[in-house]
């Protein structure tokens, strides 16, 4: 291809131009210098030197390049040289660079040296280009002006772009306030800004430019080149971590969808729990079984929306379902349903909520009507617990159980489906309404218990009172026959003694003797009798006192050798030697068990011998005591006293001892004769004995081999045997002439002279500063603190005793130094002594009283506060 | 010396027949006891009370049983003083007569409480004769330059 390349070269006188008329993108335009050195006589090329052009570089090429010729070359020259052969070389710089041309030939002129040179070329022959693949050159077109200004207006944008993207990147880095990969940051900012300032710096090559302008735009090249590099060696490394970040962004995006998702799930579980804590918290506040079930259907029609809720029972047979409670009370109630459906089975067979169809009997609970479609219906069977359901190792599993049937329907015509957890709901509310009816269901038998035990309590009520009544109407009774049965007693025993004293012949004195004896008899029994009743009734109390044990023995031992003698029985009477000399116990009734049983002892024996056997019982040998109810434990302060009194009687049949011991039984086997005895002896005996805390029995083999009669009692063991404190050693020791209370202030209430006087002289001999009065009124007046003890006779007409007893003790109540008060009376039964007590007075004693008496009674009242013995 | 021992001897023997024959029980007994040097005549001051008393219940229970009317309730009250100072004495035989005599008197029996009051008088007069008798060998035996010996 041919180019014509006219350059017009210009001397300082002769202006030439460089036209070129085709441009090339690039040109060079270099100065080579040949130098010829003719010294030594032929031509030697010297390796061109070349410099570049200034003014020129890399340039476009158009039009005129005036400055071209007109630049000034400065070049150092040396030494003269001769025939300098400029060239100059065109670099067509293309992409990729294109061979030089080569200038032929340039005539120089040569001129004095200076320091520049003005060259002027002369283009005398055409170029030629030298010929080359036609592949390697393009089609050059014509610089046009205008594409050359798109280009440099783009390269300016490009720049400008390329320097505003790294400014954008640190400003939005800048505020963000996470991005790990700040130097990468820089790195890319320097790539871009050299890659900017690379297209910066093309706008200047544009056209010729100078040496600088190359280096400049080497140096960013260079640059952009290493940076670039870098840039692509790291991204290397980047880029998987970015990518990485991507992937974990979005590992963490469906995590956080799992997470709501879960999160979705637990809130509607929480929803259920919350609505099942609700329905139970409304279930659980009443006991009564209608409310429960009402309020469940109601609870969880609203917490389920439901359209109807309906509660099947089992009816009494075990056979039918029965439409108990419905929530919207459209359908008749009492409608039953056979049990042995298979649907219903099916719901019974499982406890967990079971969809049926709402075509069956238990969901068909409203008339059908076409044109709506009926929601979904759920069933769940509810356990009906029956309290014998309750037993310990067998917590209901059990197969025989009844179920009642709950049935859920959801609206018709809305679509909704059951949902897992509201079928959750469902089942939870089923048990807690299994429960609440339970609680139910006890409640009810409580309740019904409760109301038999307060009927049962009525009745009992009733019957005691009424026992009550009646036993005291027998006190009352008992009362009264006390004192009418003793006084005609006391009048026919006294008559008759008296008329023993007149003369009679000897059959009226035999007669009389009989009916003295019957008499005795008579009043003894009254007694007894009058005894048992009070014992029975428990009105009696022993009289506890300390007393000498073995006296009691040798008494009973005096009292029955007589008779004994008669009979020719012996008596050995056996005291254990640790047995005490005292006890403390009732004293009197002691004598009494004892002398019974011997007397009984001696009744029924003809012949041979009765021993009596005492001893303190051991505490191993408690053990084998035939009482298996009495438990005697030996303590400190008392003791069990055992006797035992065998003889060799006829002896008691086996079956008849439990017998002995009622009342008014007698053995008909007995030995006739003077079985005189009521039947009374033993029963009043036992009584005794079971007051003292012990235990009375009878050991026999049958007839004629004699029995033994045991009985075990508790003593107690006296404080302080040491001290002469006891006011009840026998009488005998006692120096009667003591004056036991020197200067005791009395005060005596009595009427009748005699006794009056006699009294009075009993208590100045014992010391005391008597006052006597003999009303009511001079009572009151007289009774001062400083007497000490008010001696009131019961059976002064015209004083109510009780009512000046009364006056007495509300005189003195504020000054706490009371008197003690005592009556006196001839006749001590109970009724007196209740009213004695019932006024507050200190003790009742029994007329006449004698010197010792008196004593005991002082003594009693100043030690103890009360008087103790009252007979 | 031997009247004292002998009308000492007497005065035992005649106590001890009055108490076998029922005339005086115990409380005579305590009575005698009660007398000491500081009441050295308490038993016949006691005794001549009881002696004064009675006479004059005796005679409002006569003068009782004379009325058109007999007012039971009155004669009861004196019978009960008389049982009470009877028994404080110790005279026995009076007190079992007074007993007797409350019972008719309950029974509201005119004959019967006639008979008692009669019974009464006589045992009454029985036993202030022997309580005579027996200060008076009391008397004798102090006189006699004794002591009274205790039973």
């Amino acid at each position: 291809m041919k180019m014509r390349i006219i350059l017009h070269l210009s001397q300082e006188n002769d202006a030439s131009q460089m036209v070129f008329t085709k441009s090339s993108p690039w040109a060079f335009l270099e100065l080579h210098q040949w130098s010829y050195s003719t010294e030594k006589g032929h031509e030697q090329r010297e390796e061109p030197t070349s410099w570049p052009v200034s003014g020129m570089g890399a340039h476009r090429f158009q039009g005129l390049v005036p400055d071209l010729v007109h630049g000034t070359y400065s070049f150092l020259g040396e030494g003269e040289r001769r025939g300098m052969v400029f060239s100059v070389l065109f670099f067509l710089v293309r992409r990729p660079l294109s061979s030089p041309w080569i200038f032929h030939r340039l005539l120089i002129s040569p001129s004095p040296l200076s320091q520049s040179l003005s060259l002027s070329f002369q283009i005398c022959e055409e170029l030629y280009l030298l010929a080359m693949e036609p592949c390697c050159i393009e089609p050059q077109w014509p610089a046009d002006e205008l594409l050359m200004k798109y280009q440099y207006i783009s390269d300016f944008f490009i720049a400008l772009a390329y320097f505003s993207i790294p400014l954008e990147l640190i400003y939005f880095v800048k505020k963000s306030a996470v991005f790990p990969y700040r130097w990468v940051l820089v790195q890319f900012g320097a790539f871009i800004v050299l890659c900017g300032a690379t297209h910066l710096v093309s706008l200047w090559t544009f056209s010729m430019h100078s040496r600088t302008v190359a280096i400049v735009m080497t140096t960013a090249k260079v640059l952009t080149a290493v940076v670039s590099c870098a840039t692509a060696l790291m991204l290397v490394h980047i880029i998987p971590d970015l990518l990485s970040v991507k992937t974990r962004e979005l590992f963490l995006k469906n995590k956080a969808a799992e997470l709501d998702r879960e999160m979705g799930l637990i809130r509607t579980q929480e929803e259920t729990g919350r609505h099942v804590r609700m329905l139970t918290h409304e279930i659980r506040s009443t006991l009564d079984r209608h409310t429960i079930l009402k309020t469940t259907l109601v609870e969880l029609g609203r917490t389920l929306a439901l359209e109807e809720c309906a509660l099947w029972m089992p009816t009494r047979t075990g056979l039918e379902l029965q439409l108990s409670y419905t929530l919207r009370h459209q359908n008749p109630v009492g409608f039953t349903v056979p049990i042995q459906l298979p649907v219903i089975n099916q719901v019974f067979s499982t406890n967990h909520a079971v969809k049926i169809s709402p075509n069956c009997p238990v969901a068909r609970l409203r008339p059908l009507a076409g044109k709506y479609m009926p929601g979904e219906v759920v069933a769940v069977r509810v356990p009906l617990l029956h309290l014998s359901n309750f037993q310990i190792n067998d917590w209901p599993e059990l197969s025989t159980k009844r179920y009642a049937l709950m049935v859920l329907m959801l609206p018709s015509d809305s679509a909704r489906q059951w949902h897992v957890h509201e079928l959750e709901l469902v089942e939870v509310v089923a048990d807690q309404v299994a429960v609440a009816l339970s609680h139910a269901a006890i409640l009810e038998e409580s309740m019904r218990a409760r109301d038999l035990l307060m009927e049962q309590n009525v009745a009992l009520d009733l019957a005691r009172r009424e026992a009550e009544t009646a036993i005291r109407a027998r006190n009352d009774f008992l009362a009264v026959m006390n004192h009418e049965m003793r006084t005609p007693m006391h009048a026919m025993i006294a008559l008759s003694s008296l008329l023993q004293e007149t003369e009679l012949t000897p059959e009226q004195r035999l007669m009389l003797e009989t009916i003295l004896k019957s008499s005795n008899l008579l009043a003894t029994l009254i007694n007894d009798v009058l005894d048992l009743s009070r014992l029975e009734d428990g009105s009696l109390q022993l009289d506890v006192r300390t007393f000498n044990l073995h006296a009691i023995f040798r008494e009973v031992l005096n009292l029955i050798k007589p008779i004994a003698s008669v009979k020719k029985l012996v008596i050995a009477l056996n005291l254990a030697p640790d047995l005490p000399e005292y006890a403390v116990g009732d004293d009197k009734r002691l004598m009494q068990i004892i002398l019974n049983v011997v007397g009984n002892a001696v009744k029924f024996s003809k012949q041979g011998s009765i021993s009596i056997t005492c001893f303190i019982v051991k505490a191993e040998s408690l053990r084998d005591l035939r009482a298996p109810e009495c438990f005697p434990v030996p303590g400190d302060n008392h003791f069990y006293l055992r006797v035992q009194v065998k003889d060799s009687g006829s002896g008691i049949h086996p079956q008849d001892i439990p017998k002995v011991f009622t009342k008014f039984t007698h053995s008909q086997s007995l030995a006739a004769g003077n079985s005189g005895g009521s039947g009374l002896g033993l029963a009043i005996c036992k009584r005794f004995v079971n007051l003292m805390e012990g235990h009375i029995w009878i050991e026999s083999e049958g007839h004629g081999k004699g029995c033994t009669a045991i009985f075990v009692v508790k003593l107690g063991i006296p404080e302080s045997l040491h001290e002469s404190k006891l006011p009840f050693v026998p009488k005998m020791t006692r120096n009667h002439r003591q004056t036991a209370f020197p200067g005791l202030k009395v005060l005596i209430i009595d009427d009748n002279g005699v006794s009056k006087m006699v009294n009075k002289g009993l208590l100045l001999h014992l010391g005391c500063d008597v006052t006597t009065v003999s009303s009511a009124d001079e009572c009151l007046r007289s009774v001062s603190q400083e007497h000490k003890v008010v001696f009131m006779d019961v059976s002064v007409p015209g004083i109510d005793i009780y009512e000046v007893a009364f006056q007495i003790r509300e005189k003195f109540t504020r000054c706490r130094e009371r008197p003690f008060i005592v009556a006196l009376t001839g006749n001590t039964d109970r009724v007196i002594k209740e009213n004695c007590s019932r006024v507050g007075m200190d003790g009742v004693v029994l007329k006449p009283v004698s010197v010792d008496k008196m004593r005991s009674v002082i003594l009693d009242l100043l030690e103890h506060g009360a008087v103790f013995e009252a007979h | 010396m031997d009247l004292v021992g002998q009308l000492q001897r007497q005065f035992v023997d005649y106590t001890t027949s009055l108490t076998r024959e029922g005339f005086l029980d115990d409380q005579f007994k305590q009575l005698q006891k009660l007398q000491d040097e500081s009441n050295p005549e308490f038993v016949v001051e006691v005794v001549s009370l009881f002696f004064e008393d009675s006479e004059k219940l005796l005679n409002d229970l006569a003068s009782a049983f004379q009325q058109k009317i007999v007012d039971y309730k009155k004669v009861d009250a004196h019978v009960h003083q008389f049982k009470g100072s009877s028994s404080s004495i110790g005279a026995q035989r009076v007190k079992n007569v007074c007993v007797a005599f409350k019972t008719y008197c309950e029974a509201r029996n005119f004959e019967g409480c006639s008979i008692c009051l009669q019974s009464l008088e006589q045992e009454y007069h029985l036993v202030k004769s022997k309580l005579e008798t027996l200060f008076k060998l009391e008397q004798q035996i102090m006189a006699a330059g004794g002591s009274v010996p205790e039973l």
